[in-house]
């Protein structure tokens, strides 16, 4: 790694001042992605903040109302096994189990899950390969490359890559809220509106601005939480990012779908929400798998695939179908 | 029996590295007295060493380290405990798998001086008086080595992956993640996904899972 300098936080004030003023620091919590992305050169920051020390960041508060809010630092694995999240939101903690290695999932805090920076190839590639994400303006090598783990949803001609995040997907599920604190105040981020489409500014992944702090996920009390399931499908069992995943929650009403919730990763710049799939499944059977199929592939008109990835709108409906299906025999 | 006089191949590449190091500590590095001063300007205090205490396998250990030296070089490099191995260093492999406040972790992906004042265990830690640990008795036992390069990463993983388990919690391959977990949930399919984030290129696998079963049961 390239030589640079680090402090410890003590006060978050002071903390998003320095962030703030200072474009070369870059807050570091678990490290898993940062140093990561240090040792591939692709950040390269001056000075590292340890913000670990910050007080309160690393609580679970599972809330009267069904809520749960989760600090910024809190790490995956003790997020992933509290016993409220497990049965408030079991999406969230599949969405946590089915994500990394158990050694990082020790390390890896819950802002930094959401702030990854994507697996492209050719984004984490050391010889200099074009990169409008790495290097704006240099050109997108995935885009006429090998594509076959890019994005079929919101890419542009400038980035077809993928947000990596498992979790992020079942929290845009969710409607979950990114609690940030900033130079002028808190303030509370609907999910959705947190990630970015690549557009022609791929470099920015996400809307924060200098000196904002993550300080926690809002997770509001959800009719759809209990009955949710996060699938994953990978080229390996365990282990390995997703060619797609999916989040899907239900409420229902005997066998009938009240309402639902559909979000998947692997095929979009950010969690890729389904509402038209959403709207078309209020009132449907879940037995009735002919139905729901049709339902999902309504949010599939849109897909655009790239060389080697058409299998994944294939893959994805099929992926969507069977989430529904299990978060449906958790009711 | 080895010859006293003729150097061992771990003292000579310790030797030889502790001369390189020297090298660079003339050249560039600050001395141990300018460190701890405070930077005049001019200085790259990127590159000047912080002090760090770990306590390591139960000993208090003092160390001044770059800010970017990571946990797993701080331990080789410093403190020779060469038991912990560097693979992929990219927090892949897990062969520099140990255990910080009793989780394990990936050392290559862990700044030491984030570590300042933490508990750190090595394989070199393990064992009390002088009797393996259960999980190492068991790894001989079961043959879950060949070359043995992934053997202290694998073992690190599997004492602190028994610990979660007792502990209930679930993983990717329990069915039903609401439900408490127990030991008695802990089948190969269970031991196999726990253990997934510790490659072994020789492919000892199946050896390992059995292994890890034993020592669960008997812990």
């Amino acid at each position: 790694m390239h030589p640079f300098s680090i402090s410890r936080a003590d006060d978050p004030v002071k903390a998003i001042a320095a962030h703030a003023r200072d474009g070369e620091l870059a807050f570091i919590a678990g490290g898993t992605d940062l140093l990561g992305l240090m040792k591939d050169r692709a950040a390269l920051p001056e000075r590292l903040l340890d913000i670990n020390g910050l007080p309160g960041m690393a609580r679970i508060e599972p809330r009267a109302d069904g809520g749960v809010r989760i600090g910024a630092l809190a790490r995956m694995s003790d997020v992933a096994v509290h016993p409220q999240v497990r049965q408030r939101f079991p999406v969230i903690a599949e969405g946590l189990l089915f994500a990394a290695s158990g050694q990082l999932r020790n390390m890896a805090s819950m802002g930094g899950n959401i702030m990854q920076r994507t697996r492209c190839a050719y984004f984490r590639d050391e010889d200099g390969v074009p990169c409008n994400k790495r290097r704006p303006g240099s050109g997108c090598s995935a885009l006429q490359g090998i594509n076959r783990n890019h994005a079929i949803f919101g890419w542009s001609e400038a980035c077809v890559a993928t947000h990596p995040s498992d979790v992020a997907v079942a929290l845009a599920a969710l409607d979950a809220n990114v609690i940030v604190r900033g130079m002028s105040g808190e303030r509370s981020i609907p999910f959705a509106q947190f990630h970015r489409l690549p557009g022609d500014e791929p470099q920015r992944d996400n809307i924060l601005r200098r000196g904002d702090l993550i300080v926690a996920i809002d997770v509001p009390a959800r009719l759809e939480g209990r009955a949710s399931h996060y699938l994953k499908v990978r080229d390996r069992q365990s282990y390995e990012f997703a060619l797609v995943s999916a989040a899907a929650a239900l409420a229902l009403d005997g066998r009938r779908i009240g309402s639902a919730r559909l979000a998947m990763g692997g095929v979009a710049h950010r969690p890729w929400r389904l509402g038209a799939a959403e709207a078309a499944l209020r009132g449907m059977s879940l037995d009735d798998a002919d139905s729901l199929r049709a339902a999902v592939a309504q949010s599939f008109a849109d897909a655009k695939p790239l060389a080697h990835n058409a299998f994944k709108i294939e893959l994805a409906q099929r992926v969507a179908l069977r989430a529904l299906q299990v978060a449906g025999a958790r009711a | 029996m080895d010859d006293p006089k003729k150097p061992t191949r771990r003292a000579f590449l310790q030797l030889a590295g502790r001369s390189a190091a020297a090298g660079i500590a003339i050249g560039a590095a600050p001395t141990v007295a300018e460190a701890r001063s405070p930077a005049s300007p001019g200085t790259d205090r990127r590159a000047t060493r912080v002090a760090v205490n770990l306590i390591v396998n139960g000993e208090r250990r003092a160390l001044l380290v770059e800010p970017r030296t990571t946990l797993l070089d701080a331990l080789r490099e410093e403190l020779a405990l060469t038991g912990t191995k560097k693979g992929c260093d990219r927090g892949e492999c897990g062969a520099c798998t140990v255990h910080v406040e009793g989780r394990r972790i990936v050392s290559c992906m862990a700044l030491a001086v984030m570590q300042d004042g933490k508990r750190v265990t090595t394989i070199e830690g393990v064992q009390r008086d002088g009797q393996l640990h259960a999980l190492q008795s068991a790894f001989i036992e079961h043959d879950g080595f060949q070359c043995g390069f992934c053997t202290s990463g694998q073992i690190m993983s599997g004492v602190a992956m028994i610990e979660e388990a007792k502990a209930g919690w679930p993983s990717a391959a329990t069915s039903d993640v609401v439900r408490r977990f127990t030991l008695a949930d802990l089948g190969s399919a269970e031991i196999r996904e726990r253990m997934s984030g510790n490659l072994c290129r020789c492919a000892c696998y199946p050896n390992i899972v059995d292994a890890v079963a034993q020592a669960a049961k008997r812990s």
